[in-house]
């Protein structure tokens, strides 16, 4: 395509690996929708003329964005810095907006009718805005971020888009914005934080796994062992034995309350049916405050892991070499629903198999720590921070779409990384990608 | 700048690692460890449509269909396209009412989900098939499918044909690798299940992709992997159908068997056991109604006597006695004994029915009057053969020409069950009169004119008189002469119905002699009276003692005596003596066959002799015992009063008017008993039976039955199966 072939041209010091394996992925999603979408009586050569099909359209779409990856190539790299404040303050009206203007789309309300029939999804867009005003943020020469003020600062930041999200009905978007933590981890946040984090998560699939009776009596029992082996220590400083006491207090409130909370409060029936689907458990939505005032007496759902079951079949009958392309029995049976978006790995898993999905995770890999290694050659820590939210971005985005597809994850709407078919998540990719890539030629620069 | 930290990427990249070690971990586990997820991809997604192929027709030695194909209708429903269904009008064609639809809707959508077709009635009759279709409209998402059933023209040799019934779960463990499927059908008893694999010819499969609402995309891999179905071959049999319709016609009313085989071929032309039925009850919808009846049924009328059903073998054993004592150079034709009306030599002395000085003066007198005493004494002399020391090895030796006589051992018919009868061994009179030494041919003595121990199928006394005719051979008795475009691996398996069964080297004088002696028999002997028109013939008759009440009646013979081309072999139960009722039967069948016809006389005697009403008592009470319960006398087996309704209903061009035909039929019954059809109460063996010629086996048959009515197993899997073909 074009861009490749110009940009040395006007564009010194791109990196070139991460422009082939842009190209390549989208190809690969043009290629993953067309077998979804496949139809031997129709021919490929008119419905892309055409454009009727969302192969073709994504065609389009991926055209779209390579002017875009031009024009932003062809930018100054000083015009990021400089419009990361106001960008952001101008994403969050335009997420904002949603609510007044906003149009109801698969249930959620977080998208804003543009001109020719297409739609814009704010909070996508914020992503990259958020990415860039943390940067700014981060590199101010005044902010010292081994300090708390610093953090909270940061979070709030990357917690306000996330939070309209959640308004919006959004959860799988609000999600990714805390794939932000890399980058904040990588300029000093403690790693405390990330073990908490972490306890936190173990606790919670903890709780849905277990009674919480029986687990407050594991807590209690771990509690005890470590004050039993840590005797001595406690002799010489009392403080230690309060803080395993604070410490189980909270992990015994986080199981008896929190968690619960979570589930009954802030997570709608559905979401709290899909987690609790996971481990094979059913999820009483009468215990759901959220929609107990909208479905009221209703009867509790069954676990509606239809999705997850159908998807793993048509990634587990590709076996090892995969039916063929356009070969795949359950891709062209139409068995797994919103295939051509989310569930776009399960086409792949089921052409071309084990060796298909491990040579194309892989080349997500590769490209993984290829920006990340742009991420460390760059002088300015605005590039860094930037470079590694986009690498939060996309790991979060791969993990949790392909943990989903094969089960390992509740189902929440995330789009795969420049494979899944939709205009607004390819856009918003490119532009995060080329961003890095405009800010990666001027790594020599020091930007603020 | 923040270079303090630069050891965070490679956290970021480990972490970033490890998450997709685990993706992996999970896809390894899906892709290649698991295979179940295929399985379920393909039961998703393929849907197997099994194309049928016709089933091999069968026909007689004139080319004349036995049995056919006829189509059969089914009324089936995609619940889910039935909407706005004109139930009321549906109700009343079928007359149900709306509970019975909406139980069969609820019914259907159980067993085969809400977007695939079920069956709603199977098996219509040409009214309900004419006015669906008519109506079809009125019905959306109801529609007719086709299946193919057996139909028999004739009505008969049904136990011959045998029948064909839907698999189950043991014939599937059975025939595992044969590629059944439940729902299919196979054939369950006689030729159709003696030569399944050939009749059933290859079953074809199309395979389909199928969308997650259940709907046919496309051919499955643009029809690579679809095999294509291969007709059955037919099978051209030696049976002639006159004679076989004249052998159960003769029959009726009497518990027996006939066998005529063609002795220089050993083809089969007719085989008849009575009570029968007629085979047209056991297809379609009727055998639903019927298969509970027959096999609940004292007389028995789906056993087939001509090759499982065990008699003495009487005085139709004395020329297969004389031969060995020929053989062996014991006698000479011209032996003659000197018979007053007994036989006294083992004490106890033994009937002859003649008293006549004489009368057993040589060989051939002695069969023509049937002496008892001189073949008695026959059998003495080949026991107890000075050549062989002991009375044991005598009568191993005896034994030894008697089983290559085809008696006591399986024949090797084609049909499948073939009882293969007893000559005792010795172990058998060792067990009772303790070792060999002890024992005698005075033990025994009754063997000699085919009492004691001694049973034989009626197959193998014809197969007996085939073996006389033929001088010394016979070949395996067998129906089907030949298969349509028969390959090597069949021939191969045809080979032993070709090759003749030479096992004695007995010199062809001695047959001339026995021939000549039993010629006797016709022209002055016991069978004197039995003539048929324009043809010498051989014969003996047989009444044979047995413990189950008078008399059985038997009779073998060949003809013509010069050029044997029939040998036949007849036994009517507890009838009396063997040239009173097995005679006239065995000598109507040779000249139906050897002339093609009846003469007027003959007809009339034949129509005479069908309604002889020879039942025992026994089982006659217990149909009037058992009329209450609404099951057919044995009248209503009776295949011509059937058949007459079955020509008319031909004539009109309407196979499938059976329906009415036992419908009426069951009116009549209980019109005539006055009582409603109550379901079969379940008699209880022992009590009822009035045959106990084998209690054993009738209690097998009783449970078979019991284990049979279980219909609404059966009736789910045929409910499947309709969908397979859909």
């Amino acid at each position: 395509m074009s861009t490749k072939s110009n940009q040395n041209n006007f564009s010194k010091g791109t990196d070139l690996a991460v422009i082939v394996l842009y190209l390549l992925m989208v190809a690969i999603g043009i290629l993953c929708i067309y077998m979804v979408e496949y139809n031997p009586n129709t021919s490929w050569g008119t419905s892309f003329i055409t454009a009727k099909t969302n192969y073709s359209k994504q065609f389009y779409f991926a055209i779209f964005c390579a002017f875009i990856g031009i024009f932003i190539l062809l930018m100054d790299s000083k015009v990021f810095t400089a419009l990361a404040n106001v960008s952001y303050a101008a994403g969050i009206l335009l997420m904002l907006a949603t609510f007044v203007l906003g149009k109801n789309i698969n249930g959620s309300k977080s998208w804003i009718p543009i001109a020719g029939g297409f739609n814009l999804q704010p909070a996508e867009l914020c992503k990259i805005f958020t990415a860039l005003v943390l940067a700014k943020f981060i590199s101010k020469p005044e902010t010292d971020f081994t300090k708390l003020k610093s953090h909270l600062t940061a979070g709030i930041m990357v917690a306000l888009p996330a939070i309209l999200s959640i308004m919006q009905h959004e959860l799988g978007l609000a999600l990714v914005y805390s794939a932000f933590i890399f980058a904040m981890y990588r300029e000093g946040l403690p790693p405390a934080i990330l073990i908490v984090l972490l306890s936190f998560a173990i606790l919670v699939i903890a709780t849905l796994l277990l009674d919480p009776i029986i687990l407050t009596i594991i807590l209690t029992v771990i509690a005890s062992i470590v004050i039993i082996v840590l005797i001595k220590r406690f002799k010489r400083n009392k403080n230690t034995i309060l803080l395993v006491v604070a410490i189980w207090v909270v992990c015994s409130g986080t199981v008896r309350f929190a968690v619960p909370y979570i589930f009954n409060n802030v997570l709608e029936c559905y979401q709290s049916t899909r987690i609790y689907s996971m481990v094979g458990k059913e999820y009483d939505c009468n215990m759901n405050k959220k929609s107990a005032v909208a479905v009221g007496s209703k009867k509790s759902r069954k676990p509606d892991d239809y999705n997850v079951k159908q998807s793993k079949i048509a990634i587990g009958s590709g076996g090892f070499w995969g039916r063929g392309f356009l070969k795949g029995t359950q891709t062209r049976g139409k068995y797994v629903p919103e295939q051509h978006t989310d569930f776009i790995f399960t086409s792949l898993g089921e052409a071309f198999g084990f060796v298909g999905t491990f040579i194309f995770l892989a080349l997500y890999l590769f490209f993984l720590f290829r920006l990340v290694r742009i991420a460390e050659r760059q002088r300015s820590t605005f590039s860094r921070v930037y470079a590694y939210s986009v690498v939060g971005i996309f790991f979060f985005h791969i993990a949790v779409n392909i943990s989903m597809t094969i089960g390992l994850f509740p189902v929440v709407g995330i789009p795969l990384p420049l494979i899944s078919y939709g205009g607004s998540s390819l856009l918003t990719f490119t532009v995060l990608v080329f961003i890095l890539l405009r800010l990666d030629a001027d790594r020599q620069m020091v930007l603020r | 700048m923040a270079l303090y930290n630069s050891n965070r990427g490679g956290i970021i990249q480990i972490i970033i690692g490890v998450i997709f070690v685990i993706l992996i971990g999970q896809l390894i586990s899906l892709q290649i460890v698991s295979n179940k997820y295929k399985l379920a991809a393909d039961n998703n997604a393929i849907f197997r449509k099994i194309i049928y192929p016709d089933r091999g027709i069968i026909y007689d030695r004139k080319k004349r269909a036995l049995l056919e194909n006829t189509i059969s209708y089914d009324l089936v429903v995609i619940p889910n396209e039935a909407k706005g269904v004109d139930t009321l009008t549906l109700c009343e064609i079928l007359k149900i009412n709306k509970e019975e639809f909406t139980k069969r809707m609820l019914d259907v959508i159980i067993k085969n989900s809400r977007v695939k077709a079920g069956v709603f009635e199977p098996f219509l009759s040409p009214e309900l098939y004419a006015q669906l279709t008519e109506n079809l409209y009125r019905f959306p998402g109801f529609s007719l499918s086709e299946r193919s059933i057996r139909n028999y023209p004739y009505n008969t040799a049904a136990h011959v044909l045998g029948y064909v019934a839907e698999v189950d779960v043991n014939f599937l463990q059975k025939h595992e690798d044969e590629g059944y499927e439940m729902g299919d059908y196979a054939g369950m008893t006689g030729l159709e299940k003696q030569y399944e694999p050939i009749l059933m010819g290859q079953r074809g499969v199309k395979r389909f992709l199928r969308d997650n609402k259940g709907k046919i995309q496309s051919a499955y891999e643009r029809g690579e992997f679809d095999t294509l179905a291969i007709a059955g071959k037919n099978l051209y049999t030696s049976i002639d159908v006159q004679v076989q319709q004249l052998a159960e016609k003769l029959l009726t009313n009497k518990v027996g068997s006939a066998v005529a085989i063609n002795p220089k071929t050993g083809g089969v032309i007719a085989m008849a056991s009575s009570p029968g039925y007629n085979p047209n009850l056991l297809t379609g919808s009727q055998r639903r109604k019927t298969i509970g009846r027959l096999l609940m049924d004292t007389a028995r009328p789906i056993y087939n006597r001509a090759i499982k059903g065990q008699y003495p073998p009487g005085s139709t054993f004395k020329p297969l006695g004389a031969l060995i004592a020929l053989d062996e150079g014991l006698i000479t034709p011209s032996y003659g004994y000197n018979c007053y009306g007994s036989y006294a030599a083992c004490g106890d002395p033994r009937k002859c029915e003649h008293h006549n000085p004489g009368h057993a003066a040589n060989l051939q007198l002695a069969l023509a009057n049937s002496c008892n005493s001189y073949f008695l004494q026959v059998f003495r002399m080949a026991i107890d053969n000075p050549k062989y020391h002991n009375a044991k090895t005598g009568y191993l030796k005896w034994k030894e020409y008697v089983n290559g006589f085809g008696l006591g051992r399986r024949l090797g018919i084609d049909l499948p069950s073939e009882n293969k009868a007893n000559i005792p061994d010795t172990a058998a009179y060792n067990k009772d009169f303790g070792n060999a030494k002890y024992w005698n041919s005075c033990y025994m003595l009754t063997l000699g004119i085919g009492q004691d121990r001694m049973t034989a199928t009626p197959l193998q006394l014809a197969n007996s008189m085939a073996f006389i005719a033929n001088e010394g051979y016979y070949i395996t008795p067998h129906f089907v002469d030949s298969i349509e475009e028969e390959s090597d691996q069949e021939s191969e398996l045809m080979a032993k119905y070709r090759t003749k069964q030479k096992v004695t080297s007995i010199p062809n004088p001695y047959f001339k002699i026995i021939k000549e002696g039993m010629h006797d028999v016709t022209v002055y002997g016991t069978a004197a009276f039995i003539k048929v028109p324009g043809h010498e013939y051989c014969a003996k008759t047989g009444t044979a003692q047995n413990p189950h009440g008078k008399n059985h009646s038997l009779f073998v013979c060949f003809a013509p005596k010069d050029n044997p081309k029939i040998a036949v072999a007849v036994i009517v139960e507890n009838a009396g003596y063997g040239a009173t009722w097995a005679g006239p039967i065995a000598g109507l069948m040779m000249e139906q066959y050897l002339n093609d016809t009846l003469t007027i006389e003959s007809k009339l005697k034949a129509d005479n002799l069908e309604k002889v009403d020879l039942l025992p008592q026994a089982i006659k009470d217990w149909y009037v015992r058992n009329n209450k319960s609404a099951y057919l006398t044995p009248m209503e087996y009776n295949n011509d009063e059937l058949s007459d309704v079955w020509d008319m209903e031909m004539v009109s061009g309407d196979a499938l008017l059976v329906t009415k035909t036992v419908d009426t039929l069951k009116k009549d019954t209980s019109n005539k008993t006055g009582t409603p059809a109550l379901p079969p109460v379940k008699p209880s063996p022992n009590k009822d039976s009035a045959l106990n010629i084998d209690n054993k086996q009738q209690k097998n048959t009783l449970k078979k039955g019991t284990i049979k009515k279980k219909v609404p197993i059966k009736k789910k899997a045929l409910i499947n199966t309709n969908v397979n073909q859909i």
